[in-house]
């Protein structure tokens, strides 16, 4: 049988069913030279140049890619490797998304940047590259994030940032996001709007997996360099899914690689209390696109929990509902509870604090190594470093810093 | 002919232009809503704009954000807003009712359904903030077996190609957006609005209003001189938040406010609004 190529999305930004393009009509014109920028961008040798040089001088790229010989062995089954996306610069896979996005505003001629941000993340990559690149940046942020992480928020206003608070709705992510198209229709001109994940209306979800593709490419080679082969299965975590996304799109092709989504489970799924559209949701159109999303009988969005402010996100990148539905990818979800284990038993074990977001990935690698063998392998996305969690760690551990 | 288009006809006949409150439907509570619309009704409204609440209203200034949240503290739903329009035609038959909304809510009831349900209760039109044309064939398709009309919206950054399509996927009449930005923003600039208008009106023969940034009865006149519609929104909105505690008031102040708009809008001499249908 003759390999059909994946060849997603479609030219109007279709997945299958998911994604496309649900804006309001002012914003269709930036959207539509946009993506005439991105496409022109990724045909034009000398952007791709500028791209590497500022991911391999300025992120430190390429991250790289560690066996976690001790935690595996003490699982006692598949060999766990982790791609060290926490070793770059700011700390996360975030910013490089946001040097490719900087980079494509420089070429727009735009001056001025926005970005949504919920645990402070992205903000702090977007309000990095903007000081990189002397560009104006205003960064959303729900009132409630505010407040839970004020590190992330002087970060940002040290890097030059103004910081918003967003008051509306739910005082969250998904607000600050609907905020960010709010001043965005305002100010079209002038402004672009940096996107934090593989969410939002085409190109954003094509472009942002476009730029975290580097993340599955590295450890493809470095797989191949360090044991001759390609890795049994991924497994990353997904809120909206940029982190997984990077990893997983350059091995969509290799069939024998099992690819897993690691969702935050919160309270448990049972519980309503969580953040997993994809095992919990069903397909709806928010912030620009088709997906799955949280959302109750009458289509309004409904509250997520997750200890993680990551994965606290009601929708996912209508890629991964593609990739859910064709049964190409397996959407699975982790709660707290078991995140909370996996922080602790990576850092302690291994030495490594990671991300609460990462460390949902890390509890499903965890169950799955335990039932393979120990000839097989297993990459784990090592999203994010957990400096940033320590004061949620503490605080539900009762320990006041 | 749909309501909406008979409603277009006879004030052409008259001279006169159209005048088109928004509500948020259910706020501040769901039993205000109906008496708002007949109130609107007396007061001049010719055509309403009723508001269906979402939780997440990417395109709304934070009045009627806040008059979503109020609605939604009730849960108020799509489907709810449809009985109230049923509720609405029992003493009104004529006035034509047009529903603005994001689409998700219409997503999750079905295209099918919802164009079946809101058509029978009365409702004339409907207008999907975060539904392009490109993206509309499904609701298009039953709309038009329905006949229900859509209304798209052009804004101050759309090319020609694309006022051409969203003027083909437009019945009723196309919303002119007057300014960038979010409901309840920014400053008027009539000139820009005349030239666009004129833009659209190469397009179509359909009926052309305008929205956005129209706050009493002076800027209402001064889009009328060069509109076919003039749709207000939040400034209404705004009355009823002033006076969360009596439905009444806020209707008499709604009310005052749609009288003084529609008189000045009236003082609009026959021969600019002929000069205007012939633009």
């Amino acid at each position: 049988m003759a390999q059909v190529k994946y060849n997603y999305p479609d030219e109007r930004g279709h997945f299958g069913p998911y994604g496309g393009r649900f804006v309001a009509e002012t914003l269709m014109a930036p959207i539509e030279e946009l993506t005439a920028a991105y496409h022109e961008a990724m045909a034009d040798e000398d952007f791709l140049r500028e791209f590497d040089y500022e991911l391999k001088h300025y992120v430190g790229r390429p991250s790289p890619l560690y066996l976690a010989e001790r935690w595996s062995n003490e699982i006692g089954g598949a060999r766990i490797y982790l791609k060290r996306e926490d070793l770059n610069h700011t700390g996360a896979h975030k910013i490089n998304n946001t040097v490719g996005q900087a980079l494509l505003a420089r070429r727009m001629g735009k001056s001025r940047v926005i970005a949504e941000t919920g645990a402070g993340q992205h903000g702090v990559a977007s309000a990095t590259v903007a000081a990189r690149f002397g560009m104006q940046c205003v960064v959303y942020m729900g009132q409630e994030d505010i407040e839970r992480q004020a590190i992330n928020v002087f970060r940002m206003k040290l890097l030059g940032a103004e910081v918003v608070p967003v008051t509306a709705g739910s005082k969250t992510l998904k607000d600050a996001l609907n905020e960010a198209l709010r001043d965005w229709v305002t100010n079209v001109d002038n402004t672009f709007y940096i996107i934090g994940t593989v969410a939002g209306p085409h190109p954003y979800p094509a472009m942002v997996r476009d730029f975290q593709a580097v993340i599955g490419r590295e450890a493809k080679s470095q797989m191949q360099e360090m044991t001759g082969q390609q890795p049994d299965a991924l497994v990353a975590c997904v809120g909206g899914g940029s982190n997984a996304i990077g990893l997983f799109y350059p091995f969509i092709d290799d069939e024998q690689v099992a690819l897993y989504g690691v969702e935050a489970a919160g309270h448990g799924l049972k519980s309503g209390e969580h953040a997993a559209p994809l095992c919990a949701g069903k397909p709806g159109v928010l912030h620009g696109n088709r997906t799955y999303l949280m959302e109750d009988s009458d289509g309004q969005i409904i509250h997520t929990h997750s200890i993680s402010a990551g994965l606290d996100y009601p929708g996912v990148g209508p890629e991964h509902a593609w990739l859910k539905d064709s049964g190409r990818a397996n959407y699975v979800a982790v709660n707290d509870e078991e995140a909370m284990q996996a922080f602790h038993d990576l850092t302690r074990i291994e030495g490594i604090i990671p991300a609460l977001e990462s460390s949902h990935a890390l509890a499903y690698a965890a169950k799955l190594a335990a039932t393979m063998d120990k000839e097989k392998t297993i990459v784990v996305n090592l999203s994010g470093r957990g400096d940033k969690d320590i004061h949620t760690v503490a605080q539900r551990e009762g320990i006041t810093l | 002919m749909s309501r909406i288009a008979e409603r277009f006809t006879s004030l052409r006949e008259q001279g006169k232009k159209a005048l088109i409150p928004y509500l948020t439907a259910g706020d501040p509570q769901a039993d205000a809503t109906v008496p708002l619309m007949h109130a609107m009704v007396k007061a001049g409204a010719d055509i309403i704009e009723l508001g269906v609440p979402f939780s997440d209203p990417m395109a709304e200034g934070p009045v009627i954000q806040r008059a979503m949240e109020r609605a939604l503290q009730h849960h108020v739903s799509l489907s709810q807003v449809i009985d109230m329009v049923a509720e609405f035609r029992k003493q009104d038959t004529t006035t034509p009712v047009l529903l603005m909304g994001y689409l998700n809510p219409v997503e999750i009831m079905g295209y099918e359904t919802f164009v079946q349900r809101a058509t029978q209760a009365g409702v004339d039109g409907v207008l999907l903030v975060d539904l392009p044309p490109e993206e509309a064939e499904d609701l298009l398709s039953h709309a038009r077996q329905n006949g229900l009309d859509t209304v798209f919206l052009v804004s101050p950054t759309t090319t020609q190609d694309r006022i051409k399509r969203l003027s083909a996927a437009s019945s009723g009449f196309v919303y002119y957006v007057s300014l960038k930005g979010v409901t309840g923003a920014g400053h008027l600039d009539v000139g820009e609005v005349l030239k666009r208008v004129g833009q659209i009106k190469a397009e179509t023969e359909l009926p052309v209003g305008v929205g956005f940034g129209i706050r009493d009865a002076e800027s209402a006149r001064r889009i009328a001189e060069v509109a076919d519609a003039v749709v207000v929104g939040s400034a209404l909105v705004r009355l009823v938040e002033a006076n969360l505690t009596s439905p009444q008031q806020a209707a008499q102040a709604v009310a005052d406010l749609i009288s003084s708009m529609r008189k000045e809008m009236d003082a609009i001499s026959p021969r600019s609004a002929a000069k205007m249908h012939n633009l």
